[in-house]
């Protein structure tokens, strides 16, 4: 049994749909008779072709929100479309920003519970049932909802693959957005976008990562240049994120990326349980950590127990001799 | 400028617990701490009250089993006094009926702000702040970076994938914050001293005319239908680095071809 209506919350920049939202879009195929997208950009005609390639068949578009945060004006006109009748039997959502603003609103115009932190979904009858790791990914948890109604899940990004089916573009129709009052008043007034070269952080093959063991915020210029020889993007442990040497954008985690690289590199870092349910899923990984009991040791592919001041300049030198 | 802080008392991340294999709940036994996501909640909310002139930092908590150790150091760091709801009944609870009970706290109070973290350390659900403000029908910002009160409007920098967006906002409004945004401060001795005799408030579900439905495991209305350990990964071939450990890495990088 499938369900008959899944709808993706679907999210893209500059006209490029999300990763995560094609990811979604893919699993919901197999899970559901008709897949559709919900999407609050003013280009739904230019991402339509994307959404349909993967499966979607309509997009119901909000179309311009003036600025507003996506959260309450999207729960709001996709609660509506479930009062009028012609809502989904599941929303799938990613775990964004703005995804989590969603289902939190969602859950609670329709009062029912979300089941967040997903990493796969299967089918018991007209119920989805999510996998959610806990304990810092060694415990998984199958959870599903007993309530009747439209059931809703946050899922992690990287969960599946994002595979095309060839769909045809899907049909763009409005989904039109309640009045939200008072509660729909934040704006965004500017938007800052912090410089990066190079590849992007969860799309590279090859991710290299430091941590507090390199010592000072200055030397994380070894990881930066390791990273531009090998064409790798550079990342980060929340240690050194909190302690200012590198942007957010840089971390990876439980509360940053999820990255699944070809090859994952971690310089000083010790393996704390949240910084590995972000990376674990890498099919190679080294680890250079002067320490032989961090357990970063306990999934790394080659372990290198050294110094990161001595391992780190010799490879570089190495590589910009070739 | 009135603030509630939301504060989640969770067992020490450093010994993370287990599940009741009965119950299906966290094992919540032992001393609770303060959840160190929250600290800077509670310092980013002594910060806008002092920059505001005055005011109050209150705090709001649920935990079904009466601690306060965790209230303890948030007051002690500066707020004024702390609600607790506990309740047997709230074990199993979800992140909806939490956000129920603490709004049905909060309705009350009143407050110009309600402030949370993005998610909590145990839970990390991070769908509470937001059903927080539907339930209050208040506006929200989360993921703020920054905060600052301009009159009526709270102005914030909102973490955004490649940066950060700013976002403005009408009180009254729920915000929350992301980890690393102050620097909590250290409670003093004087703070620690003074934390024993502020005012901590208990309440029982029946005492916030909630119906005990909207609560528990009925309220939760999610079944665990299983439970499993992760498969693990192995690890490989791990070498002392005896000056030629960098050559191992090309020599690996190699194998892999991604040179
Ligand atoms: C709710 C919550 C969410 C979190 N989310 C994340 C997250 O998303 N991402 C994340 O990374 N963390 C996260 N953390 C933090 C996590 O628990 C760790 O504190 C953090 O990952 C540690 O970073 P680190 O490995 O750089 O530092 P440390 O744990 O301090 O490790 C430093 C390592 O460097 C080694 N070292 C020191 N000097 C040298 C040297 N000269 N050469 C080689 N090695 C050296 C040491 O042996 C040590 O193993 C979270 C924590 C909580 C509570
Ligand atoms: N039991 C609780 N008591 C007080 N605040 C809570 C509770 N649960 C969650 N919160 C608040 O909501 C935030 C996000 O929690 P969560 O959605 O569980 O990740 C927490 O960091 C707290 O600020």
């Amino acid at each position: 049994m499938t369900l008959s209506k899944i709808w993706v919350y679907a999210q893209a920049d500059e006209g490029k749909v999300s990763t995560l939202t094609l990811e979604l879009l893919t699993k919901a195929r197999d899970l559901a008779d008709t897949v559709e997208a919900v999407y609050a950009g003013t280009d739904a005609d230019a991402v339509a072709a994307q959404l349909g390639e993967h499966g979607a068949t309509t997009v119901h578009t909000t179309g311009d929100l003036g600025g507003a945060l996506e959260g309450v004006p999207v729960a709001s006109a996709i609660a509506a479309a479930v009062e009028a009748g012609n809502g989904p039997d599941a929303v799938l959502l990613g775990t964004s920003y703005d995804g989590r603003d969603v289902a939190g609103r969602l859950s609670v115009k329709l009062d029912v519970p979300v089941i967040t932190n997903v990493v796969d979904l299967e089918l018991d009858g007209d119920r989805l049932v999510g996998t959610e790791p806990i304990f810092g990914g060694t415990t998984n948890v199958k959870t599903k909802s007993t309530q009747d109604g439209v059931q809703i899940f946050l899922v992690r990004p990287k969960s599946f693959a994002a595979e095309p089916n060839g769909g045809g573009a899907a049909t763009v129709a409005e989904l039109s957005v309640p009045d939200t009052g008072a509660t729909g008043a934040a704006r965004v007034t500017n938007r800052y976008v912090e410089e990066a070269s190079g590849p992007k952080l969860d799309e590279a093959a090859i991710v290299v990562a430091g941590g507090r063991g390199l010592g000072e915020s200055e030397k994380y210029e070894m990881i930066e240049a390791l990273a531009k020889l090998v064409k790798a993007a550079p990342g980060a442990s929340r240690a050194i994120v909190d302690a200012g040497w590198v942007p957010y954008s840089y971390q990876i985690g439980q509360t940053g990326k999820v990255v699944k690289p070809t090859v994952y590199i971690a310089a000083g870092i010790s393996g704390a349980t949240q910084h590995m349910v972000g990376m674990k899923g890498s099919k190679n990984i080294i680890a250079i950590n002067k320490d032989p009991e961090a357990p970063i040791f306990g999934i790394a592919d080659l372990g290198i127990v050294g110094d990161v001041h001595k391992v780190l300049p010799k490879l570089i030198e190495a590589l910009e001799s070739r | 400028m009135n603030v509630v802080v939301c504060v989640k008392q969770i067992p020490d991340p450093a010994d993370p617990g287990s599940l009741d294999p009965s119950t299906k709940t966290l094992k919540r036994d032992g001393k609770l701490i303060l959840d160190e996501s929250d600290s800077y909640g509670v310092e980013m909310a002594l910060q806008l009250v002092t920059n505001a002139g005055g005011g109050e930092v209150t705090l709001v908590s649920m935990a079904p089993n009466s601690e306060t150790s965790g209230l303890r150091t948030a007051l002690a760091m500066g707020a004024a006094s702390a609600t607790l709801v506990s309740d047997p009944a709230l074990q199993g609870t979800d992140a909806l009926g939490t956000a129920k009970v603490l709004a049905a706290v909060i309705k009350d109070a009143n407050p110009d702000l309600v402030l949370a973290a993005t998610e909590s350390s145990d839970g990390y659900t991070g769908t509470v702040p937001e059903q927080l403000a539907e339930l209050l029908g208040r506006p929200s910002v989360t993921f703020a970076k920054t905060i600052e009160i301009d009159g009526e409007t709270v102005k914030v920098q909102r973490q955004t994938d490649g940066g950060y967006d700013d976002v403005e906002c009408p009180l009254p409004a729920v915000v929350s914050v992301t980890a690393g945004v102050v620097e909590p401060r250290y409670p003093s001795f004087k703070g620690i001293m003074a934390a024993k005799s502020k005012p901590v408030e208990e309440k029982t579900v029946a005492d916030l005319g909630l119906d005990a439905s909207a609560i528990g495991w009925d309220g939760a209305r999610q079944d665990i239908v299983d439970i499993a350990a992760a498969p693990e990964r192995e690890a490989g071939e791990i070498i002392e680095d005896d000056g030629e450990g960098h050559a191992k890495i090309v020599e690996y990088l190699d194998s892999l071809k991604v040179l």
